[in-house]
């Protein structure tokens, strides 16, 4: 897989040399095998140094890698079995949002997903992963299905939003996400959500209501997407670039902030590098903090989701000038 | 998106406050309707509850007129009114090409001096034709009614008391969308909204919710569309997706007023229009039939 980013040039250079030296194979000298060792050595270093310090908005690329994988992949990496449930039994079935249940482990769980599409063809089939209206009460029809049957609820969020189209303002795009997020706090399920690349507006956090909520290292989260938030702010999205440093997107600045739970490592250059290894990890999380919170009386559970959400938030008191919330 | 109709409004009741500053106008006298051009004298507009007698376009109205205009008088007694935004994340880097260098700290400061409120929302207990309610009246004027933490909270704490008074809850809407200055600070009010009147749901008190121009973004799919009456002021923008937007995806010309109250009747997104005359009695009419 080449580095292909603006930031991974050096990377790039280095895996140049690498590949033409692994190229001559046996006809290798003794000299250029320690070259070769040496290169290969200062690709971890570099790649490691590079990922450690990236800026907001390299994230945002890597969120965006086309090669990055999606819930699909982790569905089939993840899950021993997965039936696809489809339609929202009112207008269609949508296919930005892929659900059913799954078995992870031993446990039956209810997975919904947003699902990108790879190539030309599945984007557009997928509509950029952008969902409609069904596929939110697709959604909240499984979801409610999950509550009937005692099956956790495991969420993967991957969408830069809702699309906004005219046939979407049509079918309720409003109404179909607050329903959703009207029904997430009072499930009697325990719900785990996962960033795993882009996390964007009402159109994302439909799914994401949940007990606990985790990110992929190199995700992002965020209540526009920093095209559409330059453009609000300042007419050009040209300026995203200023939107998503300021807006604190990435996992390692919301943690901080309270408004996640949890970050999960990626592989060494980002969760593309290393599908399985990003699996095993997000599997062992999901699996843990599923343990955790079905750990707690239904009620209690629902009392902490509720409090969770209901701390998020700054704000100040005009005569005293102090802080209040979560921060 | 119509620019914000210049009128200069004199409160008519006084209970709630310092007069606002007037804002600018077609000169202290007059004011051109947005939607026909009519110009129209300040008292007849004053008199017609702000709605063009011409075109029948709703002028927005500030939370403190909405309130005049919905509560018995005397009746309404506001509720966490010290409540301010703060910038939680520092939100200080502009592109260096761009004029307005302000921060969401300064712009706050502003606001608060133009508008004369602390946030953009207000909220308190009253009665409507008798009948008690705990309100959140949404004001445009403050930021475009935009979705910030103060907001959030004080309309999350609002619900809380309605649940605490046994009222049912009444929240007028208008909103441009998420305050991007608090990034995901702003979208999480909405859960936090949501989860509270899902509480309020679970409570059996009933939410009833004015739509008026505009309703979009964040706030239409949150609160604005989980009431268990839907109400909507005529002619009010309402969407999820802003026209602009809907255009830019889908390279197409929207004619003007495509996604308004009447395009929300007709796909069954709200149960009613009602001319802003009616509103009070039809509120009465309802908190009676659900008492
Ligand atoms: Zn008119």
């Amino acid at each position: 897989m080449a580095y292909d980013l603006e930031f991974e040039k050096p990377l790039a250079e280095l895996e140049k040399k690498i590949s033409a030296l692994q190229r001559k194979g046996d006809r290798l000298k003794p000299d250029e095998l320690v070259q070769l060792q040496e290169h290969e050595r200062e690709l971890r270093q570099k790649t490691e140094d590079i990922y450690k310090h990236l800026t907001t908005w390299q994230t945002v690329s890597v969120a965006r890698h086309k090669d990055r994988p999606y819930s699909a992949d982790y569905i089939r990496l993840m899950c021993d079995d997965f039936f696809e449930l489809r339609g929202d039994r009112s207008f269609g079935d949508d296919h930005a949002i892929m659900a059913g249940p799954a078995k992870i482990d031993q446990q039956t769980v209810m997975l919904v997903c947003h699902q990108k599409g790879r190539d030309m063809k599945e984007r557009q089939f997928r509509n950029l992963g952008m969902p409609h209206p069904e596929g939110y009460r697709k959604a909240q029809r499984l979801m409610k299905q999950a509550e009937k049957f005692k099956m956790p609820i495991v969420t993967l969020m991957d969408a830069s939003g809702a699309s906004p189209g005219l046939v979407d303002e049509e079918r309720g795009q409003a109404e179909a996400i607050a329903s959703s997020l009207y029904l997430m706090p009072r499930l009697r399920v325990p719900i785990i959500s996962t960033i795993i690349g882009e996390g964007g507006s009402g159109g994302a956090l439909a799914i994401g209501v949940a007990d606990r909520v985790l990110m992929l290292e190199n995700s992002i989260y965020m209540v526009a997407a920093p095209e559409a938030a330059a453009t609000i702010m300042w007419r050009d999205s040209a300026h995203a670039s200023y939107a998503a440093e300021n807006m604190r997107i990435s996992a390692r600045e919301l943690l901080p902030l309270g408004l996640i739970d949890e970050i999960l490592p990626e592989p060494l250059g980002g969760a593309h590098r290393n599908y399985k290894q990003m699996t095993a990890t997000l599997k062992e999380a999901i699996l843990r903090n599923l343990a955790e919170v079905s750990a707690l009386s239904t009620d209690e559970m629902l009392e902490r989701r509720y409090q969770k959400f209901r701390k998020m938030g700054a704000f100040g008191n005009l005569e005293a000038q102090t802080l209040a919330g979560s921060i | 998106m119509a620019k914000e109709a210049a009128v200069p409004l004199t409160r008519q009741v006084a209970s709630h406050g310092e007069e606002k500053p007037a804002r600018p106008s077609v000169g202290n006298i007059a004011v051109k309707c947005p939607k026909c051009k009519e110009i129209l004298y300040n008292r007849d507009v004053e008199k017609n509850l702000k709605v063009c007698s011409r075109c029948n376009y709703h002028f927005r109205l500030t939370a403190y007129e909405r309130i005049d205009l919905l509560a018995d008088p005397g009746s309404f007694t506001e509720m966490d009114t010290d409540i301010i935004s703060i910038d939680p994340l520092q939100f200080t880097a502009f592109p260096p090409s761009y004029s307005d260098q302000r921060t969401y700290t300064d712009k706050l400061t502003a606001e608060r001096e133009k508008t004369g409120l602390k946030e953009g929302v207000i909220t308190g207990h009253a009665t409507i034709e008798t009948k008690p309610l705990t309100l959140a009246i949404m004001d445009f004027h403050f930021m475009g009614g935009s979705m910030g933490s103060a907001v959030g909270e004080k309309i999350t704490r609002a619900i809380e008391s309605a649940i605490t008074h046994q009222t049912p809850m009444f929240i007028t809407t208008t909103s441009g969308g998420a305050r991007m200055q608090e990034g995901l600070f702003s979208l999480m009010q909405l859960a936090k909204i949501s989860a509270a009147l899902a509480k309020l749901g679970e409570a059996h008190l009933p939410y009833i919710v004015l739509l008026t121009d505009p309703t979009t973004g964040g706030v239409s799919a949150s609160f604005a569309m989980q009431g268990d009456i839907t109400i909507a002021e005529p002619g009010a923008l309402i969407c999820f997706t802003g026209p602009r937007v809907i255009e830019q995806f889908m390279h197409i010309k929207l004619p003007e007023g495509t996604v308004n109250s009447e395009f929300a009747l007709q796909h069954g997104m709200i149960d009613a229009i009602t001319h802003r005359r009616d509103l009070r009695q039809t509120l009465g009419r309802i908190l009676r039939l659900y008492a």
